[in-house]
């Protein structure tokens, strides 16, 4: 009966071919699976590379004034003083007493003025933009496409991406347009939210890790977590609408402490929903930092007779806290690319002025990348990925901080 | 001078001696700990919160007379200011948007998991790990660029004019870029709680590696990558600005990938990022979707946390 | 396969079993004879299971291991070149220490291998000859289609017996199979091992010298050189011989238990 059975299998020759055919088949499998990852890294490779393609490029530009009705001396001679005559000159007194209200004019600097003299007199204006590949690969045929359609157009290669565009404020035309105001706002934002959410939620975590006993209450604590994590941040935004903004008005607009001029939609307000979104993040993570820290170095500390806090505050932590750490730096970065909650507490999209206190009215980069991306005129289009690349640098720097962290204090035990 | 030190140790050794047994009350200890549970605990407020003042805004919205839920679910048009009520209009977006990225998401961040799981070298896996992690860390805004600037010229070139300059399908390529990193690392999570053993016997059976990880190893970890997937359903429904950017501006009941429509999420944000005035339809009708949004999402991850925490069970 | 003609299933020459430089088993030359039950006993960490794991080349997942010297199954090099180990492995079954069906009914646990191996026959009849073969049809027969994990620990380990008949391989690789069961089950997998050995050839790895003693005919006694810390075969021959009249010294303390 055995060997009868054993027909039924392929044998020699016959399981050889058979397993040849099965091994195509997983050859084939083992490309599809590879190629999954492959797309993966191809869609990476395609959204970075369209931002900097974006940031860089052939632009026409002209000027609706020739800078020769202004003065006679050669644009690049002008100096500060110059530009301060011409601007007082030209200028509606009502434009140039307000602009010398937001900062007096002599104590700015020769590039502002520059930028001032460009942007109202001049007033330059872009008629069409290149993409880097475009204007690289193309250059020849872009000149003439410029100078047919735009003869009186100066053609230049530039980077949107410049010194100048990290120092300067808003401004309505994208050639003059800085994140200047959006990065202090993204700090001012990402700052408050830690300050509100790392003690709260180290506290948490030590609470949920080192005191909670095992009932019930501990473990709907620890799934309202788990799902807060998995909130819509949109929903955190109407949140933050709802208490923040509306409710609290009165602190978070900052007329309980005497400033009038404002509604909640500041920055404190911001930063709180911020810090609210981000809170299950560093809990979560501190309690699997707290939980790598082996109970042997518990029972040391209660053996000596330490109390529970005691042992939490000399020992747990200090030894959980690159752990911590690298979680904060996780929640920092989630916080500095949030975008929908910003729209929905009232981020500003047009502002000038630089955040100076926790009742400021703000703008944030991915408010600024957003607004700049969703506007038609393609000039926008490059200013949008000039800060997409300030903002995926600051986020690389604090991985890269978070991995050096993980890195350098991993299995110490 | 031997004697005073003498004489000072036995008092060292009483003073030792004295200390009692009994338990006492450190008030400082008992603080600390009423501040930690009170950290604990914020949490739930804020799920309570966010129940409450959704709750509160959408009853208004369903309070107003000119609302009833028959309209709510049956009207095909939503623009509260006008007296049209239809959710659908911005379900239907929402889930063409899902569908799509879904659909993108689950075999390549399922293909990637299995790789990665069952294939990879560990030099290979330290390669390819990052790309993953580098995806996931990318802010949305900044795949609402690219859907907008990259995939919908690419689009419009294959469609032309049957694609609309905003649509849903380029939201929702994109969209499944972004959730691919999550279901693939949750999946993956899941084949490597697949034990060893299991693999073991499947190989010894004269299995290939294909054998193993398709039939015994996918099936085996199958609760495990259903939860990711709807880990994966949750976060698109959640996902706001790659749909604000690229999907449309304007509730649109359709299912048409080709066609523009507004998202629940991206219609929120573009209707709050207006000047909206409080105690008005507009406004209350936003905290409607929110609560609409909040509690779908919020079963499918008690779902998905249900099924990781009982398949975790099956294994220890 | 009676025109396979020769004594021995399979023979080792001068192997050597190597994760990366050390040499976890070193110089091991075996005759493992046909349709007899084969036991390879010694203290713990002297590379016993990798003895095993090399016969079906198991040790392939682990990327740094490599074997120096031949085992032959018919004169052929199970690690020559050209050989599969897929193929190596539907030849020689392997029943591991914890028994470990696959997530699936009990069934399907036995026909999965065969499908996978090109079974062209009655599934059913090969279901049930195997089940009936590893003495597990009666208790299972009215509940094929359950869950494998509903079976009991002695049940799952007769179960992943049955799927390796399944397959018809001519030796079948036990890992300590009865460690993880209580005694009666124990017992149960001992007396199915001496119905198989009429078709099949066994060799089992077992900490349990009375076990050993109880099922094998030989037994190759293995121990750890003390300075390279290589596992070794010291002592092979017929299994009465080995706990009765040892001639290597170790062996006898083994085996009476002054040592390990």
């Amino acid at each position: 009966m055995m060997n009868q059975r054993r027909a039924h299998f392929p044998e020699g020759t016959d399981f050889f071919a058979s397993l040849q055919t099965r091994y195509r088949v997983a050859a084939i499998w083992q490309s599809l699976f590879l190629s999954a990852l492959l797309i993966a890294i191809i869609s990476l490779t395609a959204l970075l590379y369209n931002v900097v393609d974006g940031a860089f490029g052939y632009v026409a530009y002209d000027y609706k004034k020739d800078p020769a009705t202004f003065t006679s001396i050669p644009v690049n001679e002008l100096t500060k003083d110059d530009l301060l005559i011409i601007l007082k000159e030209n200028l509606s007194s009502g434009a140039y007493n307000k602009l010398d209200d937001e900062k007096k004019m002599e104590t700015r600097s020769h590039a502002d003025l520059y930028v001032l003299f460009l942007e109202r007199l001049v007033q330059i204006d872009t008629k069409a933009t290149w993409s880097m590949t475009d204007s690289l690969l193309r250059g020849a045929e872009i000149r003439t496409e410029a100078a047919e359609k735009y003869p009186d157009a100066q053609l230049e290669f530039r980077s949107w991406l410049t010194p100048q565009f990290l120092a300067t404020p808003m401004s309505s035309k994208a050639e003059f347009a800085g994140v200047r105001t959006a990065i202090l706002g993204s700090l001012w934002l990402v700052g408050i939210a830690i300050l509100f959410a790392l003690p709260i939620g180290v506290g948490a975590a030590v609470y949920l890790q080192e005191y909670a006993p095992k009932n019930w209450l501990t473990s709907i604590i620890q799934t309202n977590i788990n799902n807060l994590a998995g909130v819509p941040s949109i929903v955190y935004g109407m949140l933050g609408l709802a208490v923040f903004v509306r409710t609290l008005e009165a602190l978070t607009s900052g007329s309980a402490f005497g400033i009038t001029d404002s509604n909640g939609r500041t920055v404190l307000s911001a930063g709180l929903t911020m810090g609210i979104l981000v809170l299950p993040l560093i809990i979560i993570n501190a309690q699997e930092a707290i939980k790598a820290v082996p109970d042997s170095l518990r029972q040391a500390a209660f053996g000596v007779g330490a109390t529970r806090w005691q042992t939490v505050w000399h020992h747990v932590l200090p030894n959980a806290l690159p752990g911590i750490l690298t979680g904060s730096i996780l929640a920092v970065s989630r916080a500095l690319g949030e975008t929908a909650p910003l729209i929905v507490v009232g981020a500003s999209t047009f502002i000038s002025i630089d955040p100076n206190n926790p009742f400021s009215k703000f703008t944030a980069l991915p408010i600024q990348i957003y607004n700049w991306t969703t506007r038609p005129q393609s000039e926008f289009h490059a200013i949008a990925a000039s800060a997409i690349i300030v903002l995926l640098v600051m986020l690389l720097t604090l991985n890269a901080t978070a991995i050096l962290l993980r890195n350098r204090f991993q299995r110490r035990y | 001078m031997k004697e005073e030190a003498l004489k000072i140790k036995t008092v060292d050794v009483k003073s030792f001696r004295q200390v009692d047994l009994k338990k006492k009350t450190r008030v400082g200890e008992s603080l600390i700990q009423i501040l930690l549970f009170m950290a604990g605990v914020l949490s739930i407020f804020t799920t309570i919160a966010i129940v409450y003042e959704l709750g509160k805004e959408a009853m208004l919205f369903f309070g107003d007379p000119d609302v009833t839920l028959v309209k709510f679910f049956t009207m095909t048009r939503w623009q509260p200011g006008i007296g049209q009520y239809g959710i659908a209009a911005l379900v239907s977006a929402t889930l063409t948007t899902s569908f799509i990225a879904i659909l993108i998401a689950l075999p390549l961040g399922l293909a990637s998991a299995v790789y990665l799981s069952e294939y990879a070298s560990p030099k290979a896996r330290g390669v390819l790990k990052p790309v993953l992690e580098i995806l996931a860390g990318i802010p949305t805004v900044v795949y609402g660029y690219f859907a907008l600037l990259f995939v919908t010229p690419i689009l419009k070139t294959i469609f032309e004019d049957r694609i609309q300059v905003y649509n849903m399908l380029s939201a929702g390529l994109v969209m499944g870029i972004m959730i691919l990193p999550l279901i693939a690392s949750m999946s993956e999570d899941a084949l490597s709680a697949v034990p060893r053993a299991l693999r073991e016997g499947a190989y010894a059976m004269g299995a290939t590696r294909l054998e193993t990880s398709l039939q015994i190893v996918v099936p085996a970890a199958l609760s495990g990558i259903g939860a990711a997937v709807i880990v994966g359903v949750s976060r698109a429904v959640g996902e706001t600005m790659i749909v604000a950017v690229a999907a449309g501006a304007g509730p649109n009941f359709s299912f048409n990938p080709l066609d523009a429509a507004e998202t629940m999420t991206g219609h929120i944000a573009r209707i709050s990022g207006g000047d909206l005035s409080y105690n008005t339809i507009d406004y209350t009708s936003l905290f409607a979707i929110a609560l609409m949004l909040f509690l779908v999402t919020l079963v499918l991850n008690l779902i998905s946390q249900w099924i990781v925490n009982r398949f975790r069970e099956k294994y220890e | 396969m009676q025109s396979e003609n020769g004594k021995y299933a399979i023979e080792t020459k001068n192997l050597s079993i190597f994760y990366g430089a050390f040499e976890a088993v070193k110089d091991v030359d075996l005759q493992i004879e046909k349709q007899k039950i084969t036991a390879i006993i010694g203290p713990s960490g002297c590379g016993k299971s990798t003895l095993l794991r090399a016969f079906n080349r198991m040790n392939d997942f682990v990327v740094t291991s490599h074997v120096k010297g031949e085992i032959l199954m018919h004169g052929t090099n199970l690690y020559g070149r050209g050989i599969d180990p897929v193929e190596v492995r539907r030849r020689i079954g392997m029943v591991f220490q914890k028994p470990n069906p696959f997530p699936k009914s009990i069934y399907e646990n036995i026909a999965w291998g065969a499908r996978i191996n090109g079974f062209k026959g009655d599934m059913d009849e090969l279901v049930e000859a195997s089940l009936r073969g590893a003495a597990l049809w009666d208790e299972v027969k009215d509940k094929l289609k359950e869950s494998a994990y509903a079976l009991s620990g002695g049940q799952q380990q007769r179960l992943c017996i049955a799927r390796t008949i399944a397959i018809q391989p001519e030796i079948i690789l036990m890992d300590e199979p009865a460690s993880a069961l209580d005694p009666i089950s124990t017992l149960r997998i001992e007396e199915l091992m001496q119905e198989l050995k009429k078709n099949y050839t066994i060799i089992i790895v077992t900490h349990n010298m009375q076990q050993a003693a109880r099922v094998s005919d030989y037994t190759a006694m293995m121990m750890l050189y003390e300075d390279t810390r290589s596992g070794t075969v010291i002592e092979f021959d017929a299994t009465n011989r080995i706990f009765t009249n040892p001639k290597d010294k170790r062996t006898e303390d083994y085996v009476t238990g002054r040592f390990g």
